[in-house]
């Protein structure tokens, strides 16, 4: 995997009308993982949105090494198709083998539309969305929603891999979430 | 780049041609025969007051029924979030909304041009002022179809916005009327040719516009 790093400097965040952080600075380089923790309503979905590039930051700024991969409440995938041909437009759009369903127990769900999918389904359906994608920056807001005790091992295996392999990690969940070597930083110590 | 765009079109064309899940092409097309059978009921079957208003009235049902998909054309991909995992693969919207201008037309212009057949024969139109309308409509409805898209950006996640978008796309709609239909009754391609310069204007702006309106409503 290419080298990637993440830097931010002095973010900060305001949606309708108020400051939801600021002073937050991070450094990533590759092989690390982060976690953002807070409570609901804390920022750390518009953290990452800001991180992805998706959003502006309202001070700060940003400066990201190699391609990011998202996973967010919206898996992006056609409710109306087949889980095997959503997640083939994805793959043929990334131009990767990929093999993780089997891994993510999603094998014999490959001809269930989407919309009949439960919620920890399609959480594990993005996600081999994201491992297709070969990203080396990932950004997972709540990863673990709706995920089974089984699934939540798997994610927190996948994202050691994916920092063993050279990837970066940035979770966002308020839950507990293992990764060997992991960093933290509590959002609460940045709001205003 | 060139194969993501042609993965787009691919989608697109999936999601909008016949029998698929965004409407397909079918609900505007009946939406539009209705409209044209309609018409005679309404104001009586005279020959020749049809034959005069026929074409007229085949353009106002083909702007309806282009009003009907609006707001399926941009919003749901929005919400599903497809437009900020395609923003993080490096595929700007103006690309984007170029591809789905065509892929939306070719799911409506080339059926609405067949569908004026049998209206045109409801509506006892001669073979002249029918060759008319299928030229008007091949010159206007890339214009319409670049037209809903914009306002369906513009709309998309508004409260009430597909009411919002049918009430846009009518008074931007006008000079494609006036053109595509007025050239009906002067007779001339300068109608046409009019229309044609009206639907380029509108191709030729819509990635630009729908794309800064997707932008904007991420932020």
């Amino acid at each position: 995997m290419q080298e990637c790093s993440l830097t931010a400097t002095d973010l900060a965040c305001r949606r309708g009308g108020r400051v939801l952080f600021h002073g937050l600075s991070l450094r990533l380089q590759s092989g690390e993982a982060l976690q953002i923790t807070g409570a609901n309503g804390i920022g750390k979905s518009s953290l990452i949105r800001i991180l992805a590039g998706l959003l502006p930051p309202f001070a700060g700024s940003l400066d990201v090494a190699g391609t990011i991969g998202l996973i967010d409440e919206r898996p992006a995938l056609d409710p109306q198709q087949p889980l095997g041909k959503a997640l083939a437009f994805w793959q043929r759009l990334d131009g990767l083998a990929d093999n993780s369903t089997e891994r993510l127990g999603l094998a014999n769900l490959l001809d269930v539309p989407v919309r009949y999918l439960s919620t920890g389904q399609k959480k594990r359906a993005a996600l081999a969305r994201l491992i297709g994608q070969g990203a080396g920056v990932w950004l997972l807001d709540e990863p673990l929603n709706g995920l089974d005790r089984d699934a939540v091992k798997l994610v927190e295996t996948l994202a050691s891999e994916h920092c063993r392999a050279g990837g970066i990690c940035l979770i966002a969940s308020h839950q507990p979430f293992a990764v060997p070597g992991m960093g933290q930083i509590a959002l609460a110590d940045y709001t205003p | 780049m060139t194969a993501a765009l042609f993965q787009l079109l691919r989608r697109d064309l999936g999601l909008l041609l016949f029998g698929s899940r965004r409407g397909g092409t079918m609900l505007p097309l009946l939406f539009f025969l209705a409209v044209a059978m309609l018409f005679p009921f309404a104001v009586g079957p005279d020959p020749k007051l049809l034959a005069r208003t026929g074409g007229g009235v085949i353009w106002v049902a083909a702007l309806l029924a282009a009003i009907l998909p609006l707001d399926r054309l941009i919003e749901p991909d929005i919400e599903l979030g497809f437009f900020d995992q395609w923003a993080l693969r490096g595929i700007a919207e103006e690309w984007i909304v170029a591809i789905r201008v065509l892929a939306h037309w070719l799911s409506f212009g080339p059926p609405l041009m067949l569908a004026a057949l049998p209206a045109a024969a409801l509506l006892g139109l001669d073979s002249q002022t029918l060759s008319m309308v299928e030229l008007g409509l091949l010159a206007g409805t890339p214009g319409l179809a670049a037209l809903g898209i914009i306002v369906a950006a513009v709309t998309a996640g508004l409260r009430g916005g597909a009411a919002l978008a049918g009430l846009l796309v009518i008074p931007l709609a006008v000079p494609l009327l006036v053109f595509g239909a007025g050239s009906l009754a002067t007779g001339g391609t300068s109608g046409t040719a009019l229309t044609a310069a009206v639907s380029l204007v509108l191709l030729a702006m819509a990635p630009f516009a729908a794309g800064a309106a997707i932008k904007a409503a991420r932020g």
